[in-house]
């Protein structure tokens, strides 16, 4: 028996340490708890934002929403919301926080809802957006990718998609994602 | 008898497909219909997950039935109406993963696995015919009579010679 033969038959003694590593890592992130194994990645991650021009919400003042709105150099959080959707009213006050203390840019896409409910909702809870569109066949939802609400974005500088949060934004996402990101765009 | 047939009758429908596409949805060129209908089995819906948009109610999967069907109309052809959906949601709208760097190990792990494990039996296979087991040494007087003891006698059990 050669020496190359010997080392050979040692090292095959550790293939099943590696096979129990690799099993290891895998269940460790399939069984995390964190992990929401339905959330999708975005593919809209770093690309412009998509082209859409919105008006705004029927029987609101303001000048509705659209892509160039995005492109003027400043950070924006753009969220999709609706009056009928459960998790955007848990995630509101976040919203106002953002806008009212840190005096972030948030625009807002009403997305198929109906004017009068998404006024009476607005004027209940406060309205946070600096600008909305309203998005009523959901197209432009659609053309960012949306595929359940709320869905929040964060836009630099430049007018590219840096981040999607499918899904209410929590404390935790806020403190550890959102803010960060927006301070190091911003910079 | 009727009760019989009644009972299958109602069995039967529950076999049917769901009928999620509406009737206003439908085209009324019949060829660009059924494109449409072939195409929505191959779309997720990205709201159920494991369902395609042509049999999901959610509202999502309508509005992508919809927006497939005025592609189509547009004169899009089938990769081009996949490629736009694919721009917008990823790889995940489609039910059929696309061949790709990213997806080599999901098209050709399970023939790789296949491979390696056939040139492993084929290794050991040679190796054995290359060199055959040395045959056991035949056993000693002593070992003949425990294993004789041990099979004549099946009840009691062996009690320990030392």
């Amino acid at each position: 028996m050669t020496t190359g033969m010997v080392i050979g038959r040692r090292l095959a003694y550790l293939i099943p340490l590696v096979v129990f590593g690799i099993l290891a890592v895998y269940f460790a992130w399939g069984l995390n708890p964190n992990r929401d194994p339905r959330a999708l990645p975005s593919v809209m991650i770093d690309q412009p934002v998509p082209e859409f021009a919105l008006p705004p919400i029927e029987g609101m003042e303001g000048p509705g929403l659209s892509a160039a709105d995005l492109r003027t150099g400043e950070v924006t959080l753009v969220n999709f919301f609706a009056s009928w959707c459960v998790p955007c009213r848990l995630e509101h006050r976040f919203l106002i926080e953002l806008a009212m203390q840190d005096k972030v840019r948030l625009f807002g896409i009403n997305y198929k809802n109906k004017p009068e409910e998404a006024r009476d909702w607005l004027a209940k809870l406060g309205n946070p957006y600096g600008r909305i569109g309203a998005d009523t066949t959901g197209r432009v939802g659609i053309d960012w990718g949306v595929y359940g609400l709320p869905e929040t974005f964060i836009i630099d500088r430049d007018g590219r998609i840096r981040y999607r949060r499918a899904g209410q934004i929590d404390q935790q996402t806020l403190d550890e994602t959102i803010r960060p990101l927006i301070r190091e765009l911003s910079q | 008898m009727r009760a019989f047939v009644l009972a299958f009758a109602v069995f039967a429908a529950g076999l049917a497909p769901a009928w999620a596409v509406l009737p206003g949805e439908i085209l009324d060129d019949p060829i660009l219909e059924a494109r449409a209908r072939d195409l929505s089995r191959e779309l997720r819906c990205l709201v159920c997950q494991n369902q395609d948009i042509d049999s999901s109610n959610a509202d999502l999967a309508r509005d992508l039935r919809v927006l497939v069907r005025e592609r189509l109309v547009a004169g899009d052809s089938d990769g081009e109406v996949k490629a736009f959906l694919v721009a917008r949601y990823g790889d995940f709208v489609l039910f059929e993963p696309p061949m790709k760097p990213a997806t080599y190990v999901l098209w050709f792990g399970p023939a790789l696995m296949v491979l390696l494990g056939a040139g492993g039996l084929i290794a050991y296979l040679a190796r054995r015919r290359r060199n055959p087991a040395v045959p056991a040494a035949p056993l000693s007087a002593e070992e003949r009579r425990r294993l004789e003891r041990l099979l004549s006698d099946t009840d009691t059990p062996e009690s320990n010679p030392q």
